[in-house]
């Protein structure tokens, strides 16, 4: 069934351990193989601080893109906090990134246990996993899992004895890539469009409903059952020593075997790719790599193949591990042909509250398309960087720079291709005009 | 799936629709938190919501109208008109272009005779291209209600369609085997 993708050949399965069963989303099947134990363990007697401090100390770092720490974020919580919110975001819609829905299709039960856990440590009464409407197939067996949940006790009032209360709720989205940035989803549960809103106020001090809120990726919080059962420093025993234990990593492109891996963070990429990824497909060469989502820097072949699989070596690189949505590009691909699919993806998924992101998207796509027509100037490249700073950093949320790392990572390394689109000399008519508007 | 609402005054849901609309209601901490999911039970039974349903929602969840439109517009799944029988939505977005998602559109678009974004004149069928699906790894794919085909190629594509004519929705690569 799952010929897709699997966890790692070899090394920890922390996160894809039911990943090659088909009935691994079964509670009897999860009890079976440990499930709940830390849930038990955590209700038995530990107090939400301690759990907290568990996880701070396991050094486990945001899956959603973002990397921060997940204990640090939990301790932002206002002790005198009467009401607190959880949120799992499960809206997983960077291009590029399908790792979320195979933890809640293998897997739902380890998701939600990692939910009441992480529920407990912030106090929370009340959670949501916010699934994109897309998932249809999904929602309704996460539903299934929350319900086996209710009916077990490991969910709803006094929860195994313990006196904890907690629902939770199955939240289907409907179609809006920025419900993904926290507080876009916070208002979209509100009943809102889901913009996001200005920070501060962080959502942990004022999230939903004014309250204390918790925004977790599904992947952060799925790591938690483990960390609580085996402890802090078994964590660490994996990955390196800023970027602690496993990692999903999801692989599309013509590679051999794409799919969804767990690996230690810190694998060299070289290993990854050849050893697990199989290499390229038969006939297709390497071009260049999006590590993390298409909202990072791509990389060309032979600067990823230096890189390490973890944040600070990505970093250091110019790119960033973000999702681990890994996108391969091959030889024959056009770069600026992709960029222009990237572009038109966040003209799209703008939400229109900020003037640099709702325009200057709009004129990245015009710009690139414009020199796909082969109407581009010279000047209408010095114009894509000149459009790009005006939005870096300027925004409300970071879509804006989610749209620029592309762009200006495409044109940097990949600058022969849009020269090689462009008049010389140019149109003197042409180069003075600003690209008109026009639909895709 | 689809009745005759377009008459406002004529709109009414199903006893078991509304049931759940007042379930939502009592599960959400506020009416108006509510939205989202209410929207989806109307979109569930009609397969759109009709003006009468935006009504309900204002009655119910003590929300305005305005704020019922805003939502009701900002998301791409919910739907303020009557839709296509079958709308075959195909991710256009990176991943998917690279495994093929062009000449996969294109293909439907001549099997169709219409074009990324139109419906047939029969009302049987529509072609959106969508941003990612989440599938990028089994690009090129296309979704069709909650079923999601992947690793998708221009035979496969007319199978789907073929499948589709005689009123048979295949099954799809995430409907799982021995799962109710
Ligand atoms: C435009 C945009 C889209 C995002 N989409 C997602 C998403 O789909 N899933 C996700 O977990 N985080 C997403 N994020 C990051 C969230 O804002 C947030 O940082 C994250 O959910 C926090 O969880 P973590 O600390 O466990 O990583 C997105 C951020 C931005 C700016
Ligand atoms: S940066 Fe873009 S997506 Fe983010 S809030 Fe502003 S307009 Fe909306
Ligand atoms: S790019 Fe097509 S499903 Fe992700």
């Amino acid at each position: 069934m799952n010929q897709n993708g699997t966890g790692g050949p070899a090394g920890p399965k922390i996160l894809s351990a039911r990943f090659d069963r088909t009935d691994g989303h079964r509670l009897a099947v999860y009890e079976q193989e440990g499930g709940y134990q830390a849930l038990r363990k955590v209700l038995g007697g530990m107090q939400p601080a301690e759990v907290t401090a568990i996880v701070k100390d396991s050094g486990l770092r945001g899956r959603g893109g973002a990397g921060f720490p997940t204990g640090t974020k939990w301790g932002f919580v206002p002790a005198a906090a009467e009401q607190v919110y959880f949120f799992v975001n499960a809206d997983e819609s960077e291009p590029g990134t399908f790792k979320d829905r195979y933890l809640l299709d293998y897997d739902p039960h380890q998701t939600i246990e990692g939910t009441i856990i992480s529920c407990f440590a912030v106090r929370a009464g009340l959670g949501f996993i916010y699934i994109r409407g897309e998932f249809g197939w999904l929602i309704d067996r996460v539903q299934k899992a929350v319900d086996e949940c209710y009916a077990a006790g490991y969910l709803g009032r006094n929860i195994l004895g313990s006196g904890y209360d907690l629902d939770l709720i199955v939240h289907k989205g409907a179609g809006a890539y920025i419900c993904g940035e926290e507080t876009g989803l916070i208002n979209s549960v509100e009943g809102r469009k889901g913009q996001p809103s200005i920070k501060p106020p962080f959502p942990a001090v004022s999230g939903f409903l004014k309250k204390p809120t918790i925004v977790n990726n599904v992947e952060s919080v799925a790591s938690v059952p483990w960390i609580i059962t085996n402890g802090a420093a078994a964590y660490r025993a994996f990955g390196t020593e800023k970027s602690p234990g496993t990692k999903l990593f999801s692989v599309s492109g013509p590679v051999k075997r794409p799919g969804v891996y767990e690996i230690p963070l810190g694998m060299p990429f070289r290993d990854f790719f050849n050893d697990v990824l199989g290499g390229m497909a038969d006939g297709e060469e390497l071009k260049a790599v999006i590590v993390g989502g298409s909202s990072v820097p791509v990389l060309p072949a032979d600067e990823i193949m230096n890189c390490n699989l973890d944040y600070e070596s990505l970093g250091a690189a110019g790119t960033m591990l973000g999702s681990g949505g890994m996108i391969v590009i091959p030889k024959r691909c056009d770069m600026v042909e992709l960029i222009q699919v990237l572009m038109h993806f966040y003209w799209d998924e703008s939400c229109g509250q900020c003037t640099p992101c709702r325009e200057g998207t709009g004129w990245l796509h015009r710009l690139v398309k414009k020199l796909r027509r082969g109407e581009g100037t010279p000047e209408d490249l010095e114009r894509i960087e000149h459009v790009c700073s005006g939005m870096a950093g300027l925004t409300i949320c970071p879509l804006s720079d989610a749209a620029v790392m592309p762009m200006r990572s495409f044109l940097a390394k990949f600058r022969g291709e849009f020269e090689a689109l462009v008049q010389h000399p140019a149109p003197v008519a042409a180069s003075s005009r600003w690209p008109r508007g026009e639909q895709e | 799936m689809s009745m005759p609402m377009e008459d406002k005054a004529g709109f009414a849901l199903s006893p078991g629709a509304l049931a759940r609309i007042e379930t939502l209601i009592g599960r959400y901490p506020t009416k108006a938190s509510a939205l989202m999911p209410c929207l989806w039970v109307i979109m569930d039974e009609v397969g759109w919501v009709p003006p009468g349903g935006v009504d309900l929602l204002v009655e119910k969840l003590e929300v305005t109208h305005a704020r019922v439109n805003e939502v009701l517009t900002f998301y791409t799944m919910f739907r303020s008109e009557p839709q296509a029988t079958h709308t075959l939505q195909v991710c256009h977005n990176i991943s998917c272009h690279i495994m093929g998602a062009r000449p996969l559109i294109s293909h439907l678009e001549q099997r169709l005779g219409v074009k990324l974004g139109q419906r047939t004149a029969d009302g049987m069928f529509a072609i959106e291209g969508v941003e990612c699906l989440g599938a990028c790894g089994m690009g090129p794919c296309l979704q069709l209600g909650s079923h999601l085909y992947e690793h998708l190629t221009p035979d496969k594509a007319d199978t789907l369609l073929d499948s589709l004519r005689r009123g048979v929705v295949p099954r799809a690569d995430t409907d799982r085997e021995g799962v109710e």
